[in-house]
């Protein structure tokens, strides 16, 4: 899993069925520190995350399908799993 | 996912049986900037996209799912279109995380 924040959200009307009635939030990875780093992707919520966020993102298959929409099978790679509240280093 | 915008198109006239019929195009990844970041790939399309359109697109074995399964080989499949860039919302870049994330 990843550390990222959650930056936004993208709209789409015309997508897989599998998608229908899933929200798309645009994701900017961080460092246990908390700097972002360059990479961004696209998940889907499946915790009601919001932008401003710190949160977990899975990003393997069956995983991120079954967490946003219930069942396996569904071309989605990536889904949110959690919000982070705290993050305690060494 | 990532987002992608729509560059262009490729014609293959001789490819793997299941990928006939399929229209296959270059997306170029962007940032949430939507500002190019890395390298263009070719993408199967699953949504009827077509060059110039903000688009999303799956990685992995997963891509292959909007098809038939086991059938297509792809790993890059374009699964969403993005009704337009108005509609990618996204709060001003922030060079640090704000709280909770305390050391």
């Amino acid at each position: 899993m990843i550390l990222a924040r959650v930056v936004g959200n993208v709209v789409a009307t015309q997508k897989n069925r599998r998608y229908q009635n899933a929200r798309v939030m645009l994701c900017q990875q961080i460092t246990p520190e908390g700097n972002e780093t360059s990479y961004s992707v696209l998940a889907l919520d499946s915790v009601d995350a919001g932008v401003g966020d710190t949160v977990l993102i899975v990003q393997e298959g069956w995983s991120a399908s079954t967490a946003a929409t219930g069942e396996a099978g569904a071309a989605i790679d990536s889904a949110i799993v959690g919000v982070v509240d705290r993050i305690d280093l060494l | 996912m990532q987002l992608a915008r729509v560059i262009g198109t490729v014609v293959a006239t001789v490819k793997n049986d299941s990928l006939h019929g399929r229209k296959l195009l270059i997306v170029q990844t962007v940032d949430r900037n939507l500002e190019a970041n890395g390298k263009p790939m070719v993408a199967v399309d699953a949504v009827g996209a077509g060059v110039g359109e903000l688009v999303f697109w799956c990685r992995g074995k997963e891509a292959s799912f909007p098809f038939k399964r086991e059938d297509t080989p792809t790993d890059c499949t374009i699964v969403g279109i993005v009704d337009s860039e108005q509609h990618v919302t996204r709060e001003p870049v922030r060079k640090r995380a704000t709280p909770p994330l305390a050391r």
